[in-house]
């Protein structure tokens, strides 16, 4: 996949097909464009190669949506449990007037294409429905349980890009000595331990055992959250300037966001040293230590920067790998979030809200994937002349 | 995987061993890695055939003390219905390992027939099935696992097919790369102006060509699919409630904070398996990547 935005280099109104060794992606420009009505906006897109593809990969990603809603809502139905026994009680579901009344306000008796067409519908206008469990909107649900989780796994994502890129540099300078050894096996180690054992084994350590972690939940009992900003609790308090605040959310965080690293230092660690390996070994850098450049300025400015490519598409399959892990680890921590709303909204077939986290998922997913794909451009000059 | 029994079975500190059956063994498996990886995971596969021998309680039976500490009798604990941890973990070897090797055949299987379809055919093909492998891709795999089990209901057997969904996508776009490499090749094109079917074609001249890198795959697969299918059952969406099974039994443990072993010794369970088939598909990998080995040479002559 990843399909590169690969600008010309004098990419002028005469642009020649610009896009290289890509293949297959088969949009190219004609090498000349007919003059006749020039729409300002298609000579920003001739020019702007940049905007092109950004308006390529949302187009896809209108698409990719509309598949996963699509998906989300075959699935849900073309199954054997029945949403209304899901979510009424034993005794309301002997009352066939109460499960008419049921399916009745949730569409749920309608025809199948009728009831996905009023989805798409009401989509449209930001209206994602309303959980069949919590009775609420399920955008109003998904507004505190997105930042929620964000604010996890970006606190994991920044640690384990620190970490795994430290540990696969020296891994790679060190190699097959006893420090590349060790790293390899603690790589091995962060990915193959299962995340909910090490959240259930962390929590029973430095919870229960030392009492140095508060318990579960995003804040101490009895405290109140900071107003709300971005959702973030840690970054809302700093913002507000509520320190004790402050201080027990990120207390909160740090258990949970480190039992998530595991698996990412692990797979960033494999591949940051791989990647190192492979720059290593390339001409110029052995040409800039022959003419004898300072051992941390060929790391720094030659090896690193174009080793961070491949790292980079590996964080953007680790955040995917961290919203997983999300749910696993938000069970055992209590942590309000989009994992444990999945689960939940899982279990009970609640289908709009099932929907709706597999909407921002899938959301998240391009949006990161986006960025990559940004990045690499950004990192490597050679991507955008290629 | 045999190989690497037999090497190990004369295992000493590298370098020192330059005799006996090591000797053939390849230089990638005489690493203390790959043994080990090795002998965890034939350990656990006898675990596999042997535990009615091996397991000293029936793990069902609630007949020992409850949440008894590990001891005497019973060196792993008991959990809260008086049942032997020890067996339930032996036992449970039964139930994770081989649905985690059925899964990963089954991924195997139908990733790699419609990747080799769609990088073969082309057009539409490749179009239909590369779009839907990107509409899996876009789920986190987990979320997605989970939402296809809870929709077919709590079953081991729905836990399976859930991850199956999830895992098919990697193998055929593994596929679909390797045989777009392979259909325009000389003795691929020669094989089809002889009149080969495309299916003669597929199975006769690419499929050798293809099982080596897949191999590999779906080793370093192994772990994956146990972590899967274990967390699945973890959330209640796999294995039912008597069934020995590690992800549940480590559940069972979140229930009793205080009571460790109940969670630990499934856990470490897990973590053993899936580090063991981690490390043989690294060496694998190692052993078969003309990439990588190519590096280790280009690395030793710039060493020396």
């Amino acid at each position: 996949m990843s399909p590169r935005w690969v600008p010309s280099k004098g990419a002028g109104g005469k642009s020649t097909g610009v896009e290289g060794a890509g293949g297959g992606d088969g949009d190219r420009l004609p090498a000349r464009r007919p003059t006749g009505r020039r729409l300002p906006g298609r000579r920003l897109l001739a020019r702007h190669p940049l905007a092109r593809f950004l308006l390529r990969r949302t187009a896809t990603a209108v698409l990719l949506a509309l598949g996963v809603t699509l998906v989300t809502f075959i699935l849900t139905n073309l199954v054997p449990g029945d949403p209304a026994a899901a979510n009424l009680g034993q005794r309301a579901i002997g009352d066939p007037a109460i499960v008419a009344q049921f399916r009745h306000h949730y569409g749920l008796d309608k025809p199948l294409p009728v009831q996905y067409v009023t989805y798409l519908g009401n989509l449209l206008h930001g209206d994602l429905g309303e959980s069949q469990q919590s009775h609420q909107p399920v955008s109003t649900d998904l507004s505190t349980a997105v930042p929620a989780t964000l604010e996890l796994a970006g606190a994991a994502i920044v640690v384990s890009l620190i970490v795994g890129v430290a540990f696969g540099v020296v891994a790679a300078l060190r190699r097959d000595r006893f420090t590349d050894q060790l790293l390899r096996v603690v790589s091995l180690l962060g990915v193959s331990v299962p995340t909910f054992w090490l959240a259930l084994l962390a929590f029973y350590v430095f919870f229960y055992r030392l009492g140095w972690a508060p318990g579960s939940g995003r804040l101490d009992p009895g405290m109140t959250a900071p107003p709300d900003v971005t959702g973030l609790y840690t970054v809302d308090a700093a913002l507000a300037g509520q320190w004790p605040v402050f201080w027990s959310a990120a207390g909160h965080l740090a258990l949970p966001a480190l039992v998530l690293t595991a698996y990412t230092v692990g797979l960033l660690t494999r591949f940051t040293r791989s990647a190192v390996l492979e720059v290593l070994n390339q001409d110029y850098v052995r040409a800039a230590r022959a003419k004898g450049l300072p051992g941390r300025t060929v790391l720094f400015q030659y090896v690193l920067r174009a080793a961070l490519v491949p790292v980079i598409t590996v964080a953007g399959l680790a955040f995917g790998a961290l919203l997983s892990g999300t749910v696993l680890v938000e069970s055992i921590f209590a942590w309000p979030g989009l994992g444990a709303y999945a689960y939940r909204s899982a279990t009970t077939l609640d289908l709009p809200a099932v929907m709706g986290v597999g909407l921002v998922v899938g959301l998240v997913y391009l949006t990161v994937n986006l960025a990559v794909d940004v990045l690499y451009g950004v990192i490597d000059p050679r991507v955008r002349v290629q | 995987m045999k190989r690497s029994l037999e090497g190990a079975a004369k295992e000493s500190p590298e370098g020192v061993v330059k005799r006996g059956l090591l000797r053939w063994l390849p230089p990638a498996w005489r690493r203390p890695l790959a043994v080990t990886g090795g002998l965890v995971a034939v350990f656990w596969l006898v675990i596999v055939v042997a535990a009615p021998l091996l397991a000293p309680h029936d793990p069902l039976a609630q007949n020992l003390p409850r949440l008894a500490s590990p001891g005497a009798g019973h060196w792993f604990g008991t959990d809260e219905l008086g049942r032997d941890v020890l067996s339930r973990v032996l036992y449970g070897a039964r139930v994770s390992i081989p649905l985690a090797l059925l899964l990963v055949a089954m991924s195997l299987l139908v990733g790699g027939v419609l990747g080799a379809c769609a990088g073969f055919f082309g057009r539409w093909v490749d179009e239909t099935v590369m779009r839907i492998a990107d509409l899996v891709f876009a789920f986190p795999t987990v979320i997605l696992a989970m939402v296809v089990a809870a929709a077919l209901g709590a079953s081991l057997q729905n836990a399976v097919l859930a991850v199956l969904v999830v895992s098919w996508p990697s193998y055929a776009r593994v596929t679909r790369g390797l045989v777009m490499g392979l259909r325009n090749r000389e003795f691929v094109l020669s094989g089809r102006l002889l009149g080969f079917s495309a299916w003669r074609s597929l199975r006769v001249d690419i499929l050798p060509n293809v099982l080596g890198p897949l191999l590999v795959l779906a080793t370093l697969d192994i772990g994956t699919a146990t972590l899967l299918l274990s967390g699945l059952s973890f959330l209640g969406l796999g294995a039912k409630p008597p069934t020995a099974e590690w992800g549940a039994m480590v559940a069972d443990g979140t229930q009793q904070f205080d009571k460790w072993w109940i969670g630990v010794f499934p856990g470490l369970a897990i973590l053993t398996v899936v580090l063991a088939f981690n490390f043989l598909g690294d060496t694998l990998r190692d052993a078969l990547d003309p990439g990588t080995a190519r590096t280790i040479g280009a690395e030793k002559e710039r060493v020396a």
